[in-house]
This record gives C-alpha cells, structure tokens and sequence, in this order.
C-alpha cells in the first residue's frame, strides 16, 4: 500500500507550527503533497472541513483522514511511520520528560518570548522576565547535548523551532534582546546546530520574507 | 523495594491529580498519596516540579514525572503489561484521544470566565466526538476507561458542585444523552470511585476557599484555573 501518495499537508509559509510537522515528514522521508492556506485571507472549503474545530494549520491528511494540531500531527507521524527516524526516545521516562519539555514550549516560552518583543506595553516588563526564566529552564536542560534529542534532532527541538529561528528574526525586527550568545550560549550553540542541520534548512522559511512579515504587522518595538 | 515505590504528590479535591490516580488504580499499581497542604508547597513538591511548581507530580524510584496527561501516558506505557491500553492501538484513534484531551485543557486555559453558552457548545461537541470514539462502547477509549475518559472524566465532580450552584445541567440526557451515561458509568468504575470526592464534599469545600459568592457557572473553570491547576 503506498501510503506516501495519499498524505497531504495544509501549512503557512511562515508559521512554525506548521514547520514542525514539514520537518518531521522530511526528517522521516515521506512523501506529501503540500497545499498553502493563507489563513489571514481566506480558509478553503477543505481546511474547514478537515479542521472544522480550531479552523486552523497544520492539518494533515492522511489516507482520506484528518488530523490537526501540530504536536499531535507529530505524535502521529511518528506511531504511524515507526522504522525512520525516531522522533522519541524508547524509554517511558526519557518519553515522559521529551513531552514535558514540549509542552513547556508550547505552552509557555513561545508566548512569553513573543509578547516580550511585541506584546502591550504594560506587559512588556513581566513578560521580559517570564521569557528569561524560560529561557534559563531549557538553557539548563539542554546542558551540552547537542540537540535537546541528544545526538539526533528530536521531538523537544521540533517544537522548540521558534526559538531556534523564528524569534531570533523576531528580536531582530522589534528591537527587543533577550537569547543573547552571552546569556544563552547553549541555546544558541543549539540553533546553530538546528537551522544548519541540512534538512531542517531547507524547510525554514527565507528570513527576509520573515523580517518584512514581522516589520510590517508589528512594527518596530518603540512604536507600539 | 523502595527504590521501585510509586508516589503521587497532589490534593484531593484537584481534577488534574485524579487522573494519574486513576491511571494507576487501572494498572493496580499501588501508591504512596502524598497530600499537600492547600495553600502551600511542600519542600518536595518545588524540588520535584521546580519549572511549575505544580500538582500533580508522580515520583517513580524517586525520579519526577509532572503534567497530568502526560504522567497517564508514563503509567500506560510503564506498567504496559498490567491492566487494559489506556490509549487505542490505531494511530489515527490514539490522534483523536489526544486532540481532544488537548481541547479540554486549552478550553480551561483559555476561558477563566466560562459563560454557559460556552460550555455548551464544547459539550456539544464532546457528545459527538464520544459518539465517534467510544463506536458503541461505553468509555471513550472502547470496553475500558482510556486516556480521554481520564482527561475529561477527572471534572466531573466539580461540573456536579458547578450544576449544583447554577441550577442548570450542562450534561443531561435530554442534550448530551450520551455523554450523561458515560459520565456515571465513569464515575461508578472501581478505579474512579475511591478518587471522586462527592459533590458534597466538593460543595463544602468550594464554599471554604472561595472568601466571597461568586457567580456560579464560573466555579469549574476558576477553581481548576486558579486554585487547584497543575
């Protein structure tokens, strides 16, 4: 059965939730049709019928069937095509700990990181703080291991691809300077790691179609 | 053996500890209760659980598991040997149990101040999705309590208190027929039982901590919020 040919995969350009799942589908080797939704736009007959819920990308569909939210996109990928490319550890615990910090980001560190650049103004303060001590907690689990997977990319650095690329673009464009090389050198060996890993590269969106995006829905920290 | 002793550090009245609770009363596994004080941190819990500081926390040879799905997801697949999958063995089934679990904790997370229409229409789609899942069985996981029995079900004595204080149900069998029945077979299994305070119990509590009324339907979701989140 040539499951390749019936996967299909409705992303954004630009949304690194949607990345995610690329990533891992190219990490894995399979083969997927790609079909952009901008979102912003207009949603098409498809995407709302294949995530009627939450309306939104990632949305994979997979044998006529579909699936959505990108951490759990990844999950799947990964019990459905098990030979290549483990996405998580064997061990129970280590599984445990892989989806603990997964959850951390995306539950906490990626908002923080994002209103510290961009949120409203009376936030900004606290959430400058919030991003640091998030920031410090996975600078700390990271410790000297190349990836947060270890040796291989894995799931904790799949989710973590904001922080790898999108927020560096994100200070760049607002102004605001928190993963420094000096306070955050793990984290940043890391990146480097993650957006030079020759897969991973060619997936990331093209940083000054990014920085335009940033610049122009956002605009520059000072203004806002 | 005391380097293999299973423990979980939480509160009684907290939906989130009920579910790794019930994971292990599913598996029998037996387990040391660790009960923390309501209103402060046990030097072992900010030890075990420094990033959140939260409950529940499994400590397993002392080794710390925290967040409530995922500490169901470690008991399932450690003590995969004892007792019934909580999760289906079909990828595409094991995706819907997580989508959803996922949903009902980004709904608590998101709406503080839940409004009954709200409610409604997450229950409403609850109804189907268990319609959908559950393919004529009675839990959302098939023949046994599952990983999206568990994620759901552990709220089930506080939607009580919640109906209670309202004078309004929000699962019944005129509007959520099936959901009704699933929820008292749910909440009569062996390994649920011991862990659901009764609404009662609930009542009286939820009267303690809350120093002044406040206006009913947002009881479930402030509290869990609030109070006893993980």
């Amino acid at each position: 059965m040539n499951q390749e040919e019936q996967v299909q995969l409705f992303g954004l350009w630009g949304s690194p939730f949607s990345k995610r799942v690329e990533m891992v589908l190219k990490l894995k080797g399979i083969s997927y049709e790609y079909i952009e939704e901008d979102v912003y736009v207009k949603k098409s007959d498809l995407l709302l019928n294949y995530n009627p819920i939450h309306k939104k990308v990632p949305v994979l569909v997979h044998e006529g069937r579909s699936i959505a939210e990108s951490l759990v996109i990844v999950e799947y990928i990964e019990d459905t095509w098990k030979t290549s490319y483990p996405m998580l550890p064997h061990d129970p615990y280590e599984r445990s700990m892989a989806r603990f910090w997964a959850k951390y980001v995306d539950d906490k560190v990626m908002l923080t990181l994002w209103k510290a650049c961009w949120g409203p103004e009376s936030e900004r303060e606290k959430m400058v703080e919030e991003a640091y001590e998030g920031l410090k907690h996975l600078e700390e689990e990271l410790g000297d291991k190349q990836f947060f997977g270890g040796e291989t990319i894995g799931f904790v650095d799949i989710a973590a691809d904001f922080i790898a690329y999108w927020f560096g673009i994100a200070q760049e464009a607002s102004g605001v300077m928190i993963m420094t090389v000096e306070k955050f050198p793990k984290l940043q060996r890391w990146s480097q790691n993650f957006v030079g890993n020759s897969i991973i590269k060619e997936v990331l969106p093209p940083k000054q179609k990014l920085m335009a995006l940033f610049k122009a829905q956002f605009g520059n920290n000072a203004s806002n | 053996m005391a380097s293999d002793q299973v423990k979980v550090i939480g509160a009684w009245a907290s939906p989130f500890v009920m579910r790794p609770r019930i994971a292990l009363n599913l598996k029998s596994v037996p387990y040391e209760f660790l009960q923390e004080t309501f209103g402060s941190k046990s030097e072992l819990l900010l030890k075990s659980n420094p990033v959140h500081k939260k409950i529940p926390v499994l400590l397993h040879a002392d080794k710390p598991v925290c967040e409530s799905n995922i500490i169901v997801e470690y008991v399932d697949e450690t003590w995969s040997a004892s007792g019934p999958s909580m999760l289906p063995s079909n990828p595409y089934d094991r995706a819907i149990a997580r989508f959803w679990a996922a949903y009902i904790d980004e709904k608590l997370r998101e709406k503080k101040k839940a409004v009954l229409a709200q409610v409604e229409e997450g229950t409403a789609l609850l109804e189907k999705a268990f319609i959908d899942c559950s393919k004529g069985k009675p839990f959302f996981n098939g023949e046994h309590i599952g990983y999206l029995d568990i994620a759901f079900g552990c709220f089930l004595g506080w939607l009580r208190v919640t109906e209670l204080a309202a004078g309004h149900k929000i699962l019944d069998e005129a509007k959520t027929p099936s959901l009704s029945k699933w929820a008292e077979q749910f909440c009569n299994d062996p390994a649920v039982k011991p862990v659901m305070p009764e609404t009662a119990t609930l009542a009286e509590f939820a009267k303690k901590i809350f120093a002044k009324p406040r206006p009913k339907l947002t009881v479930v979701v402030d509290l869990c919020v609030e109070f006893l989140q993980e």
